[in-house]
């Protein structure tokens, strides 16, 4: 939870706890991460201590000065229900529901892809939950305006895109993928296109709130998330590029530009691409 | 680029009946104290301390322990592994009079730290404790860089008889020293931590990584420092501070174990 609090101290508004499940999970075998030219590469295999063992962790840190969003995951409505309770009994803000996780087994993409499931693991949260739940959706699928919306019908608060992008790395001299779960997702700079377009899609499919991730490494990314649609933004391997400093570099980025456009506020941004 | 650079192996040296020595091909600076993410095709990827230095060839020397390091002690000449790397700060000496600490294998990163620090034209003394006298490793390497080297066996095999710490105990009575840098089993670092007072320290910790770039978590003592980034050294002002050291560490989904 020290990794947390440093990430407040930056100048984050908010915290996406990493996805959490009901048992405690190892992940896979390294190598778990990889940098490529433009991006960075991962399968981590949702390592997690579980939830009992993280909600003991998390109570050292709440309350806390911006809000804490619970990511979980889990294999069905009912694992997404009970793991709904729990997280929302520790006192976090908000929940969010992965389900889009490019390269775990039967808790990920499999779940995330069926408009039905989504809507009913969404209306089976919802159901018990009193807190905002958000829905984090995936690149990885033909026709996301209809699961946008099946988490729309579901009851969901806000539509969080986009996950990683599905990819892999082979080394060509030991002629085999890098990556121990050989697939990973891909993160980083050059994703961004692909979620900004996800953005923009969402943003005339739903009038719920969306939240932008995908690539976004400067105040600038992050103005064309918000442009293309997104209320708010997530932030992950740009900690890589730019270090855990990135939080104030983007938000004083951001604030550089509104003022060189005499902006006053964000909020007159969200989707203007779409005007 | 953070991907692992595939090389052949160039030489495999046993180091004792249980360590060995992998040198191989890495023409990019590399400090003492810094890591590499080793990559064993097919098995799996861990952290490795540099243990030689050169221009254009670098090692590792590691003890035979679990799955991964078991695959590496059975690689040959020729053998492809992929290094991703270098990792984490690397040594900086701040006084002029330095004490080094090595404890089993971590005597593997302190080796290298030694040089540098005589090519620094640094007054060193170096004190390495191990089990037995089967477990000695870079003794004459040490005697070679004009350190004055001492060792410990917890059994009196070899060298003075007792624990590293007693025999610090016992050297700090009677000499002074601007410095400290140690690395080895954790409980024997937060025990020097004690016993030498105000005396400026620097350890470098182990713990399990995943991604090695500072993303993943995976890593994090105290308020958020990752030991693939932010150490794998620390200075004693920040060890003080982190509730981790000598008490636990985390398994792979990141549940606490007790060290």
């Amino acid at each position: 939870m020290g990794g947390i609090q440093r990430i407040i101290d930056n100048g984050a508004g908010g915290i996406v706890t990493k996805s959490i499940g009901l048992e405690s999970r190892k992940g896979y075998l390294n190598p778990t991460t990889i940098e490529l030219e433009h991006g960075i590469l991962n399968a981590m295999g949702l390592p997690n201590p579980g939830i009992q063992a993280f909600t003991h962790e998390l109570q050292n840190l709440l309350p806390a000065s911006v809000p804490i969003i619970g990511s979980i995951y889990g294999k069905n409505t009912q694992e997404f229900q009970n793991l709904a309770q729990q997280m929302q009994a520790t006192g976090v803000h908000a929940l969010e529901l992965n389900l889009s996780c490019p390269h775990a087994k039967h808790v990920g993409l499999e779940t995330g892809c069926d408009p039905v499931l989504i809507q009913r693991i969404v209306a089976s949260v919802k159901s018990v939950a009193g807190i905002p739940v958000f829905v984090k959706l995936s690149p990885n699928v033909t026709d996301l305006p209809q699961l946008v919306q099946a988490a729309e019908q579901g009851g969901a608060d806000g539509i969080v895109l986009i996950n990683t992008v599905k990819a892999m790395a082979i080394d060509i001299e030991t002629q085999r993928p890098i990556l121990s779960n050989k697939h990973g997702g891909y993160s980083g700079k050059a994703i961004k296109p692909i979620g900004i377009r996800c953005v923009y899609d969402a943003y005339e499919a739903t009038d719920l709130p969306i939240i932008g991730v995908g690539g976004i490494t400067t105040g600038l990314d992050a103005l064309e998330y918000i442009q293309a649609g997104a209320s708010a933004i997530q932030i992950g391997s740009a900690v890589y590029y730019r270090g855990v400093e990135v939080f104030s570099h983007i938000c004083k980025e951001i604030n550089e530009w509104l003022q060189n456009h005499h902006q006053h506020s964000l909020k007159n941004l969200v989707g203007v691409a779409h005007e | 680029m953070n991907t692992p650079y595939v090389t052949p192996i160039l030489q495999v040296t046993t180091e004792t009946p249980t360590m060995k020595t992998i040198t191989f091909n890495f023409p990019f600076t590399t400090l003492p104290g810094q890591f590499y993410m080793i990559w064993i095709p097919g098995v799996d990827e861990i952290p490795m301390s540099v243990s030689y230095i050169e221009e254009k060839q670098k090692a590792f020397t590691f003890r035979k322990v679990g799955e991964a390091t078991q695959a590496l002690f059975r690689l040959k000449k020729g053998g492809l592994i992929g290094i991703r790397g270098p990792h984490g700060n690397g040594v900086q000496y701040h006084g002029k009079n330095l004490l080094f600490v090595g404890g089993g294998t971590g005597i593997a990163m302190i080796t290298p730290a030694v040089e540098y620090a005589l090519q620094q034209g640094k007054k060193t003394t170096v004190v390495i404790g191990v089990r037995t006298k089967n477990d000695v490793f870079f003794e004459q390497r040490l005697q070679q860089t004009g350190a004055t080297v001492v060792v410990t066996t917890d059994d009196g095999t070899y060298g003075k008889k007792g624990f590293v710490t007693d025999y610090i105990k016992t050297l700090l009575q009677t000499t002074s020293f601007d410095e400290i840098l140690t690395c080895g089993p954790e409980q024997m670092m937060k025990q020097l931590l004690t016993i030498s007072d105000r005396i400026p320290l620097q350890a470098s910790l182990e713990r399990y990584m995943k991604c090695a770039i500072g993303l993943c978590g995976q890593c994090c003592v105290g308020k958020g420092y990752r030991v693939c980034i932010d150490g794998p050294i620390f200075s004693r002002e920040l060890l003080e501070t982190f509730p981790e050291f000598g008490v636990f560490t985390r398994d792979a989904s990141g549940k606490k174990i007790p060290i």
